[in-house]
């Protein structure tokens, strides 16, 4: 006993030593500092606040924006978004042309990019690979992944051919002008043929990519390091480590970040926006985010698809489990949309931190319908509209929420669900409320379980065909894998949003698409909240960061203030 | 090691029922919101999900003996090396937080107990009941607040400062560095882990401080304690020497069974700290789904809390020569 109390006095001497060492030791991150004269933006390591760690390093086989803020800064596509917006750039691609039937897109890429770590210069066969993984079954690396994206983005991809080194041919089976946006996802990036055979199933913890930064290392949970790479087409990156520090905890986020710890952070609260105004060491980076937040009513036309190929003349009715009756008559639903107030929900839930939704996508976004006021506030005309279709004496419906989950369009879906029940009760429905775990809510919600369900979206790739057809078309009106909650089939507007995709012509879809939005708003299924605002936070040396509308991360043009 | 082997047995047919008992779809979950029925249909298929749960526990346990755990259905990796990585973590921070709250708790209850009913007495049971009932993010959020922001003694959370280098060989990062000889290092990573420690050790703090008092009040009591003054041994040493010996007895183990809840309870500690560790770890695994690694974890937690309880018991034969076990 008397040795081992020795022994830990003295380690605890050691520890408090060691603090009050600390006390006279700098506190700030230790850059080395940059040999180059002090107005070059080159050099320095931006430390980035992440609320998760990423789940894997390999950019077609993840879904979560964590993976994805890594995978954007060390990969790229043939296409890439012009800075800040969603349009199309050339990226590993210098120019594309478009088949006379629309269906093949032939791409002359780039000569002489190189790929990260020796792995050689990029040719075709890395582009064919990349994209046969995902697609061909008969492919080597096919079995790795899940490749989760591929069938609910690229299914309309028939085969990616090799033309020749420096050029590729991708074949679709129809015409799809949203593929272009779609090319700009990460889903797409082209990645190292080699480097795959070479780490085989360990290639999502060893990314090679062609883009300015190359990885360097991953402790889980912990921290990812990236360094810029020399041999960039594009010219160096002005950073020389970009390092992502996992802290999922809002309140311990905020504080590293004004203690200097990290440069940057992501999901700021609302509660902790204003602290970041005031604070002169930081800046607050904020933008109208590509996301919806809407309740759906369950109108109960669900079918089965059968061959899974998304065409309703194939599938056959069944019954949704959530369908509810009252919801039927669009007199209620109209009520429902009047009833409920949004202004007062954006203004204290989000703290401001948002733009009531009056459609079903954000604005910013190609066939965003300006002309549509949708449904302000008027408990009166709600009840008005209850009593012309018999519900007098209102009824009584459950309300589904995801708890404790938040989501960028609904930080706190607690509340939010509180306010709408509030605001029902007010012109006599008796709302319910129910939530559960994220995983079996999303599950449930695509079964059809919900009458009325809290749900949204965030854009993949700014294209509006990927709000309108992804949560309010008919094809998604498949009870067990529904994205349309409202199970309400629209045959004029399934018609609208298929010729939108034929067109390549960008003023002929904005037309088409602003016609198909008056018509999700006029058959009133879904109520639209908000569209929440992106934030970040930064410390005010950081300069150049453009935030983009899919909230996905560029570092590329970012540099340090010395 | 035939009980282990019993014991690990059920905890593992256990855990696989509950978890797959579950409602929830590690599919779903892996596949985002929107993924398509065949690519959700592929990956029940891939990981067995479509079997009965026997022939899924067979395969399972096939794979276990061989000592492979499977791989993480959320991250692909094998689940031994993502316990591996986390491990060093968790058990730098127990260890600490354990070596903390033991010394503060004994001396605490000690001088409870010796000046019994006085303003120091009084002042430990109220340190030890705010011990037990200050929950560990508040407190945890308190000291990062005081001590990273407003005094800037500590950083606010990870393991160590952006820019020191640190060979890694066993991961635990204090050992580590004194391994390496690496100075800067070893008062970075001590700097990093002393509040979460702290935070971790308030509630087996308290533990020991009560158990402490108690026991030695008890021990005072006894008869050769009685005696020892009769003897006209100075008080001092009848208190040091002879009832702190004999009143640590229970305490060994109270120690051996914190260990165990500590490494499973530093969940809190290690997310607002944001430290990389086991307890983090498993809990995003349970939220996710992620078959494997909840069973391999659970697993791999029953057999090292056998083994602690293995060790309390040996510690106990040796500082307490009453106790003999047979068998």
């Amino acid at each position: 006993m008397k040795k081992e109390g020795k022994l830990l006095g003295l380690l605890i001497a050691l520890i408090m030593l060691s603090s009050v060492f600390s006390g006279c030791a700098d506190q700030g991150t230790t850059t080395p500092p940059s040999t180059t004269d002090a107005t070059s933006k080159y050099g320095g390591t931006l430390v980035f606040g992440s609320s998760g760690d990423a789940v894997r390093l390999d950019p077609a086989d993840v879904t979560d924006g964590e993976s994805i803020q890594r995978m954007d800064n060390i990969h790229e596509g043939l296409v890439m978004y012009e800075e800040g917006t969603t349009s199309i750039k050339p990226a590993l691609a210098t120019e594309w042309t478009i088949s006379e039937d629309k269906k093949t897109i032939t791409f002359k890429l780039r000569k002489g990019v190189q790929f990260h770590k020796g792995f050689g210069e990029m040719t075709a066969d890395d582009v064919v690979f990349s994209f046969a993984r995902q697609y061909d079954v008969n492919n080597w690396y096919h079995d790795k992944g899940e490749w989760a994206y591929w069938g609910y983005m690229f299914s309309d991809i028939e085969k990616v051919e090799k033309i020749d080194d420096y050029t590729v041919a991708i074949h679709m089976t129809k015409p799809n002008s949203s593929m272009m946006t779609s090319l700009a996802m990460f889903t797409a990036d082209i990645v190292s043929e080699k480097a795959a055979k070479q780490y085989g199933d360990d290639y999502f913890k060893n990314p090679v990519g062609t883009g300015p930064f190359e990885f360097v290392e991953w402790v889980k949970d912990d921290h990812i390091t990236l360094k810029a790479f020399e041999g960039y087409w594009g010219g160096r990156a002005y950073l020389d480590q970009v390092i992502f520090r996992v802290i999922p905890d809002p309140s311990a986020r905020l504080m590293a970040l004004q203690a200097g710890e990290v440069d940057g952070m992501e999901y700021p609260d609302p509660s902790q926006l204003e602290i970041i105004k005031q604070n002169p060491n930081l800046q607050l980076v904020s933008q109208a985010g590509m996301n919806v937040g809407y309740i759906a009513l369950n109108c109960g036309e669900g079918y089965v698809d059968k061959n899974g190929n998304y065409q309703w003349d194939d599938g056959e009715e069944v019954a949704v489990p959530g369908e509810f009756e009252p919801f039927k008559d669009i007199r209620v639903r109209q009520a429902i949309q009047y009833a409920i107030n949004k202004e007062a929900i954006v203004k204290n839930l989000y703290n401001g931190a948002a733009t009531v939704a009056v459609q079903g996508m954000p604005p910013g976004l190609l066939g965003y319908n300006y002309d549509i006021v949708g449904y302000p506030y008027n408990p009166d005309k709600a009840k008005q509209l209850l009593k012309d279709a018999g519900y007098e004496n209102g009824f009584e419906v459950t309300l589904w929420h995801m708890g404790s989950t938040s989501r960028p369009y609904f930080p706190e879906p607690t509340g939010i669900a509180e306010a709408i029940q509030s605001d029902l009760s007010k012109v006599g429905i008796k709302v319910n409320l129910f939530t559960e775990d994220w995983g079996t809510y999303l599950q449930d919600a695509e079964a059809g379980k919900a009458p009325m369900i809290m749900l949204g979206w965030s854009g993949d790739n700014g294209d509006p065909d990927n709000f309108l057809n992804v949560l309010y078309s008919d094809h998604v009106c498949t009870v067990g894998s529904a994205g349309n909650y409202g199970f309400k089939r629209n045959a004029p507007l399934q018609k609208v949003l298929n010729n939108a995709l034929l067109t390549f012509d960008q003023e002929q879809r904005d037309t088409l698409y602003k016609l198909a939005n008056k018509m999700i708003v006029d058959e009133s299924t879904h109520v639209f909240i908000a569209h929440a605002d992106q934030n970040l936070a930064f410390r005010s040396n950081i300069k150049g960061f453009v935030i983009h509308p899919t909230d996905r991360k560029f570092f590329y043009p970012v540099y340090k203030e010395k | 090691m035939g009980l282990l082997v019993i014991v690990l047995f059920g905890v593992s047919i256990i855990t696989f029922s509950l978890v797959r008992l579950a409602p929830g779809d590690p599919a779903v979950h892996l596949a985002g919101e929107h993924a398509s029925p065949q690519v959700l249909e592929n990956i029940r298929e891939k990981y067995h999900l479509n079997d009965p749960i026997y022939v899924q526990y067979f395969y399972w346990l096939r794979m276990a003996i061989q000592g492979d755990l499977g791989r993480s259905i959320e991250s692909r990796d094998l689940v031994t090396n993502e316990i591996i990585e986390r491990l060093p973590m968790t058990l730098e921070l127990t260890l600490f937080a354990i070596i903390i709250a033991t010394i503060i708790g004994i001396i605490a209850g000690v001088i409870s107990a010796v000046k019994q009913y006085s303003i120091a007495d009084y002042g430990v049971m109220l340190g030890a009941l705010f011990g037990v009932s200050m929950p560990v993010f508040w407190l945890g959020l308190m000291l990062i607040y005081i001590f990273s922001i407003q005094l800037g003694l500590t950083p606010v959370g990870g393991r160590l400062s952006i820019g020191i280098e640190l060979q890694r060989i066993t991961g635990m990062y204090v050992l580590d560095s004194i391994l390496t000889l690496n100075w800067p290092a070893f008062v970075d990573s001590i700097e990093h882990l002393i509040l979460p420690a702290f935070a971790l050790a308030t509630i087996p703090m308290a533990t020991v401080a009560r158990m402490t008092r108690s026991s030695m009040l008890e021990v005072l009591r006894q008869d050769f304690i009685r005696t020892e003054r009769a003897k006209g041994l100075s008080e001092r040493t009848v208190v040091y020497k002879h009832a702190v010996k004999n009143a640590l007895i229970p305490i060994v183990t109270v120690i051996g069974m914190e260990i165990g809840l500590l490494m499973g309870g530093a969940v809190l500690t290690e997310t607002i700290f944001t430290l990389p560790g086991l307890g983090k770890y498993i809990t995003d695994a349970i939220l996710a789904y992620d078959y494997p690694v909840v069973q391999g974890f659970t697993l791999f937690f029953a057999t090292l809390f056998v083994i602690v309880n293995l060790i309390t018991d040996i510690v106990y034969v040796y500082i307490d020569p009453r106790i003999k076990y047979e068998g």
